[in-house]
C-alpha cells in the first residue's frame, strides 16, 4: 500500500467532504426545527457564489485591492444569500407552517426550480469564470502538490465555522431558542420564545453558510453556472440524511464520511461508479441505522 | 413485398436502360457528362443537404462556363431521399436509371449505405460531402465511395499520431464525462492508442457537475501518465486542468472538438496554456473558400449552409477526376480521383486508397496566449 497516495486520497475525501459538510448544516438546521427539506438550499449557495462573482467584478474595476475585495465581495455575497433564505422561508415556507408537510416539501421544490430559473434567464446560460478569490500561498508551496491553497482554506474555514455554530447553539441566547423551537415549537412558543424568529434565524444562518461554502468552491473550481447548485444540494442532502438529519455533527460526520468514501473509491475502484457507490452507502446506512449515523431514532410518519 | 418485387422489376428495367444509354453514349462525345446530386432536400434535415446543390449547382455552371469538361456540358440530376435509408434506394435506382455518370452525395450515412450497394453494381463513383460514418470506406465494402469529410475516427486517429509522433508519450490517461459523445470518443481513443502499442494506464469516467476531481486527478497523478485525453466537454476539462496544475502537476492534456472552444480559455484562464485539442480544421481563409462563398452570395443571397465547402470540394474532385481521366469510366475515373491533386477550398486533395480525401478534417490546436493555435 502506497501511504502517500492513501494520505492524498484523505485530503481529497476530507476537502469534498468538507465541502459536503458546509451545504450539509443547512439542511439539517433547517430540517431540526421546522421538519422541512428545504431543496432551494442548493441554490442558495449558488446565490451566493454568484453574488461573490458579481462583487468581485465591480470591486476590482474600482480598483481595491485583493484583500479588500475578497472580504467586501464574501460579506456581500452572505448578506444577499442570507436575504434571499429569509425571503424564501417567509414567501414560500411560513404560509405553509400548518399545512401537510408534503405541501411545504413541493413548494420547497417548486423554490428551488424557480430559483435555477431565474439565474438562468436573468444571468447566463454559459460556465463563468471565477476568479481565485484566494491567492496560492508562498508559504504553503512546498506542500501544495499535495494540497493546494484553496483546498487549505476550504478546511480552515469549515473547521472555523464549525466551531462557531457549535458555540452558537450550545452558549448563545438565540442558541438556546433554538433547540427550544427544534424540541418543542408549542411549549417553546408558550415560554415566551418568538418561533417566527427563530425560524428565520435558522434559514439566515444555514443560507451564510451555504454562500460561504459557494464562495469556497467556486474559487476553487473555477467556474459557476445556474447548475451547479443542483448536484451539490443532493450530495449534500445525502450527507446530512446519512449523518441523521437535524443533527448537526451528524452533518459534518456525514459529509466528511461521503467525501471519504467518494475519494477512496474513485482512488482505488473506478470514478465511473463513485455517485453509484455514494447513493449505496446510504441505502445499507439507512437498511442498518434508520435515523441516520448520529440521528435521533423517532417514528414518524412522512 | 409487392412493392419490392415492383421496385426489383424497375431496377431490372432501368438497368437495361443504363446499359442502352451508356453504349449509345460511347459513340456521341457531346452527350453531356451527368452529375447526379443525392441528399436530403427535403424535411427535418433538408438544411444539410440543400447547401450540396447549391455547392453544384455553382461548380456546375463554373465548368460549363469554361466550355465544359472534356468539351462536354455537365448537367445536374437532382434527387431527394430526405435521408431515409428506404427512399435511398429508389433514388438511387432512379439516378442510374437516367443514365448518370457520377453522384454527389448521398448526406446522411444511413441514406448513403443503402444507395451505394446500387452505384456499386451501376459502376458508378459516388461521393458525399456529409457521411461520418467510419465503416462507409474503412470496410472496403464500396470501392465506389469517396468522401470529402473526416470519418467519425478520424478525429481519434489524429489524436493518437499526434500523441505517439509530436508529443511522443508512452503512457497515456483517458478520462471521459460517461456522455454519449465524450465515452464514445473516449472509447476510439482507447482502441487506438492500444492498437499503437501505447500504454492505457486508466480508462475511468467522472461525473460532469461534481464539486471536485481531486480524487481523479490524485489517481491520474499516481500513474504517472505522460498524457491525459479528455473526452467530453470543455466544463469539466477545465476543472480537471486546473486541479491538476493546482497540484504542480505538469502532465499534458489532449482534448477533442467538445474541448475546443473558446469558452475553455475564457473559464480555465491560465490553466489552459498548453492544451491541446483537436478540432475541425479552418478552412475560412482559403482564398477558394473565400471566393465560393463570394459566389454563393452573388448567387442566392445568403451565406452558405452546412457541407457547402465539401460539397464544393466534392463536386470539384468529381469534374476533375474525368478530366484528368479523359472518360467517365469506372477505372480510369477511380486511379485519378486517387493520384490527381485538385484545388479546392478544403486544401489540395487527393483520395486516399478507402476513398477519404487526404489532408482534410481535423488539425491539432495548442493554446497559447489565450488562443487556441493550429499546429501545422
Amino acid at each position: 500500500m502506497d501511504l502517500q497516495y492513501l494520505f492524498e486520497l484523505f485530503l481529497g475525501g476530507l476537502v469534498r467532504g468538507s465541502i459536503y459538510a458546509l451545504i450539509a448544516l443547512g439542511y439539517t438546521m433547517v430540517y431540526g426545527i421546522i421538519e422541512l427539506i428545504n431543496f432551494a438550499h442548493g441554490e442558495i449557495y449558488m446565490i451566493g457564489a454568484f453574488t461573490a462573482l458579481i462583487m468581485t467584478s465591480v470591486l476590482t474595476m474600482m480598483g481595491l485591492n485583493q484583500l479588500a475585495v475578497i472580504v467586501l465581495a464574501s460579506v456581500a455575497a452572505v448578506v444577499y444569500a442570507c436575504a434571499y433564505g429569509f425571503t424564501v422561508e417567509k414567501l414560500a415556507y411560513k404560509p405553509l407552517r400548518n399545512a401537510p408537510r408534503l405541501s411545504a416539501l413541493i413548494s420547497a421544490i417548486g423554490m428551488s426550480l424557480f430559483l435555477q430559473n431565474y439565474v438562468l434567464l436573468a444571468q447566463t446560460s454559459d460556465f463563468l469564470p471565477f476568479p481565485s478569490l484566494i491567492p496560492d500561498f508562498h508559504f504553503w508551496e512546498p506542500y501544495a502538490h499535495v494540497l493546494s491553497s484553496q483546498e487549505l482554506m476550504i478546511l480552515i474555514t469549515t473547521a472555523v465555522v464549525m466551531v462557531f455554530l457549535t458555540f452558537l447553539i450550545k452558549f448563545t441566547k438565540i442558541g438556546k431558542a433554538m433547540r427550544a423551537t427544534a424540541q418543542d415549537k408549542i411549549m417553546a412558543a408558550l415560554v415566551g420564545i418568538d418561533v417566527n424568529r427563530v425560524i428565520s434565524f435558522t434559514f439566515v444562518v444555514g443560507s451564510a453558510t451555504a454562500a460561504i461554502g459557494g464562495i469556497l468552491i467556486a474559487s476553487h473550481i473555477g467556474q459557476i453556472n445556474f447548475y451547479i447548485g443542483f448536484l451539490a444540494g443532493i450530495k449534500a442532502f445525502v450527507a446530512a440524511v446519512l449523518g441523521g438529519i437535524g443533527s448537526i455533527p451528524g452533518a459534518v460526520l456525514g459529509g466528511l464520511v461521503l467525501g471519504m468514501a467518494e475519494s477512496f473509491f474513485t482512488g482505488f475502484l473506478l470514478s465511473d461508479y463513485e455517485d453509484i457507490f455514494a447513493f449505496l452507502i446510504l441505502v445499507f446506512i439507512l437498511i442498518f441505522r434508520p435515523a441516520g449515523i448520529l440521528g435521533r431514532a423517532e417514528t414518524q410518519k412522512v | 413485398m409487392k412493392k419490392n418485387s415492383v421496385a426489383k422489376m424497375c431496377a431490372m428495367i432501368f438497368t437495361g436502360v443504363v446499359m442502352s444509354v451508356l453504349i449509345s453514349g460511347l459513340g456521341f462525345a457531346e452527350e453531356p457528362i451527368k452529375l447526379g446530386v443525392a441528399g436530403a432536400h427535403s424535411g427535418d434535415l433538408a438544411s444539410y443537404g440543400i447547401p450540396s446543390i447549391k455547392a453544384a449547382e455553382l461548380v456546375v455552371k463554373e465548368a460549363n462556363a469554361k466550355g465544359g469538361i472534356l468539351g462536354r456540358k455537365v448537367e445536374l440530376l437532382i434527387e431527394d431521399d430526405a435521408c431515409k435509408p428506404e427512399v435511398a434506394t429508389n433514388t438511387a435506382t432512379k439516378l442510374v436509371s437516367e443514365g448518370v455518370h457520377v453522384v454527389l452525395g448521398h448526406i446522411c450515412s444511413g441514406a448513403t449505405k443503402t444507395a451505394l450497394g446500387i452505384y456499386k453494381d451501376a459502376k458508378i463513383i459516388c461521393m458525399s460531402p456529409s457521411a461520418t460514418n467510419t465503416d462507409l470506406t474503412l470496410s472496403g465494402d464500396y470501392p465506389n465511395f469517396y468522401r470529402t469529410i473526416a470519418y467519425d475516427d478520424a478525429q481519434a486517429k489524429l489524436q493518437v499520431e499526434f500523441a505517439t509522433n509530436v508529443l511522443k508519450v508512452k503512457k497515456v490517461a483517458v478520462i471521459h464525462d460517461k456522455g454519449d459523445y465524450g465515452k464514445g470518443a473516449a472509447e476510439l481513443a482507447k482502441k487506438k492508442f492500444e492498437d499503437a502499442g501505447i500504454q492505457v494506464l486508466l480508462f475511468e469516467g467522472v461525473s460532469p457537475g461534481a464539486v471536485d476531481y481531486s480524487a481523479i486527478v490524485q489517481k491520474i497523478k499516481r500513474s504517472k501518465a505522460d498524457l491525459v485525453v479528455w473526452g467530453g466537454y470543455h466544463p469539466e476539462a477545465s476543472k480537471i486542468v486546473a486541479q491538476m496544475r493546482k497540484k504542480r502537476m505538469d502532465t499534458m492534456l489532449l482534448g477533442a472538438d467538445g474541448l475546443k472552444d473558446d469558452t475553455f480559455i475564457k473559464v480555465a484562464g491560465k490553466y489552459a496554456e498548453g492544451v491541446y485539442a483537436t478540432g475541425p480544421k479552418d478552412v475560412s481563409q482559403n482564398p477558394l473558400a473565400i471566393s465560393a462563398k463570394k459566389a454563393h452570395q452573388e448567387a442566392y443571397g445568403a451565406d452558405p449552409g452546412a457541407f457547402f465547402y465539401s460539397a464544393y470540394a466534392a463536386a470539384q474532385a468529381l469534374l476533375n477526376a474525368i478530366e484528368k481521366a479523359g472518360s467517365t469510366d469506372y477505372d480510369k475515373l477511380s486511379k485519378a480521383l486517387k493520384t490527381e491533386y485538385v484545388d479546392t477550398p478544403l486544401g489540395k486533395i487527393k483520395f486516399d486508397e478507402n476513398g477519404d480525401a487526404t489532408g482534410i478534417g481535423f488539425s491539432v490546436y495548442k493554446v497559447e496566449k489565450g488562443q487556441f493555435v493550429e499546429i501545422k
